[in-house]
């Protein structure tokens, strides 16, 4: 089973700024602060199709989104 | 299209072999009941509507939101999510806790990670801006008992409603509703009142801007005295159909119980709607508040004050609006030359109360006949059926 967090390596210089950036800002270390934006940056999609483990209840199949049609359609949305 | 609060739109709706699983699980646990706001909560939560959820909140992200209205992990998040104990004397961490809704159905289930004991002082403080106890906020608070229960959630089945069926959109379906019609941008309108011409102009400005409007009101636990949700959705009905333009305004209610707090509750449902995949929120007068205990732009302070990047949704203020008898339109505080009261038709809500049960249709200008002989004729039915 491989490990579900990996190290990224930053510069150093870089952290510091982030550790300045977020002192009472609500962010609990530079990590927090980093995937929290590089999620809002990726987006939840691209974090699903690759991230299975997370994201595979959160992922939609195109026949999902078939079934959400119909029913739009019946309910007379579309 | 937007993503979700947090980076991804939750889903904790069990199917298939999972669900047996977990139904299996929920046979076999002590059983607690929902009060009405924890079931629409717990609906919210399992379809994604209040991602990054995935549970009621434990003590840390209850702490965080209270004090800083954030989530432990430092995201921006309005309200405290709980789910009070009620009389379940022996529970171990770890273990399942079955959720029913208030006529006993089986909802769902809770993986209990933490047992608290909340402040509720605070919380009422921090949230809600008083520890007054007129305000219904913390008269609710009052009645959830001492100590609140977390943990993540899932749903075997949502909970069941007699009226508004058709309008039960889910996240996951109004994202795949405005890709379809091809809005990549929308504007969620929140209301728990129903529409009248003031708000029916911000709504059309806000629509002004934006590929296509989504009329969502609020049909969870409101106070007694609002109108009621189903009354509301027949006005709503009549409104669309009538003045709005049908290939850009959809209507679809929105589950969530009122906390009526205000600035904190403009940015809960500002946050909640970018789930649903809205890009533009609209911040009325007096967003989400009650008698006296906000003011008139608390809410839009409140929201200006936040780092758009975070909030990842556009908030659209608006001004008081009225009909401007000068100019022969409807405007606001902002656009409006009039200067006195008599060039402006605007009346208190008690003054329309009265007009309506009366069997008065308030001035046109002020709202739709057909919207006020909806209330009129619901007026009249609850005073020959007294609760």
């Amino acid at each position: 089973m491989p490990e579900s967090k990996v190290t990224v390596k930053i510069p150093r210089p870089l952290y510091e700024r982030i550790q300045h950036v977020i002192e009472d800002s609500g962010f609990s270390s530079p990590t927090d602060f980093i995937v929290f934006v590089l999620r809002d940056l990726v987006g939840d999609h691209a974090l699903e199709k690759a991230d299975p483990a997370n994201g595979a209840r959160s992922a939609q199949t195109n026949e999902d989104i078939a079934d959400i049609r119909r029913k739009l359609h019946n309910l007379g949305y579309l | 299209m937007i993503p979700a609060h947090g980076g991804r739109l939750i889903n904790r709706l069990a199917t298939g072999a999972e669900r047996d699983a977990l139904l299996a699980r929920a046979k076999a646990a002590p059983r607690l009941k929902l009060n009405a706001r924890e079931t629409s909560d717990f609906e919210m939560i399992a379809v994604g509507a209040m991602s990054p959820l995935e549970g009621f909140m434990g003590s840390e992200d209850w702490k965080a939101v209270v004090a800083k209205h954030r989530l432990a992990n430092g995201v921006l998040w309005a309200m405290p999510v709980t789910l009070g104990n009620k009389g379940l004397g022996a529970l171990k961490l770890g273990q399942d806790v079955a959720l029913e809704d208030e006529s006993g159905r089986l909802l769902g289930l809770l993986e209990l990670a933490e047992r608290f004991t909340p402040d509720k002082a605070a919380e009422a403080q921090g949230c809600l801006g008083t520890t007054d106890k007129a305000h219904p906020g913390v008269q609710y608070l009052d009645s959830v008992g001492t100590e609140y229960l977390g943990g993540p959630i899932w749903a075997l089945d949502l909970p069941k409603y007699d009226f508004a069926n058709e309008f039960r959109l889910t996240p996951r379906e109004t994202r795949v509703l405005f890709k379809a019609k091809g809005w990549s941008t929308v504007v969620a309108f929140q209301t728990r009142n129903p529409i009248h011409r003031a708000h029916e102009y911000l709504t059309k400005v806000a629509l002004e801007q934006v590929d296509g409007l989504m009329i969502h009101p609020l049909v969870g636990e409101t106070k007694s005295d609002d109108v009621p949700a189903r009354v509301r959705m027949d006005c709503y009905r009549v409104l669309l159909e009538r003045y709005y333009p049908k290939e850009r305004v959809t209507l679809a209610v929105y589950p969530q119980a009122m906390r009526y707090a205000g600035p904190r509750e403009a940015l809960f449902h500002a946050l909640c709607r970018k789930n649903y995949g809205c890009t533009h929120f609209i911040v009325g007068r007096d967003h989400a508040g009650v008698g006296s205990f906000y003011g008139s732009f608390d809410a839009q302070k409140f929201m200006k004050g936040l780092d758009p990047a975070e909030l990842g949704i556009q908030p659209l203020m608006f001004e008081n609006a009225f009909w401007d008898k000068r100019a022969g339109s409807m405007a606001t505080t902002k656009t409006s030359a009039a200067t006195s009261p008599e060039d402006m038709v605007m009346l208190s809500g008690t003054k329309v109360r009265d007009m309506l049960r009366a069997g008065q249709r308030p001035p046109a200008e002020f709202s739709r006949p057909e919207v006020a002989d909806i209330l009129i004729a619901a007026m009249a039915e609850k005073v020959k059926a007294p609760a």
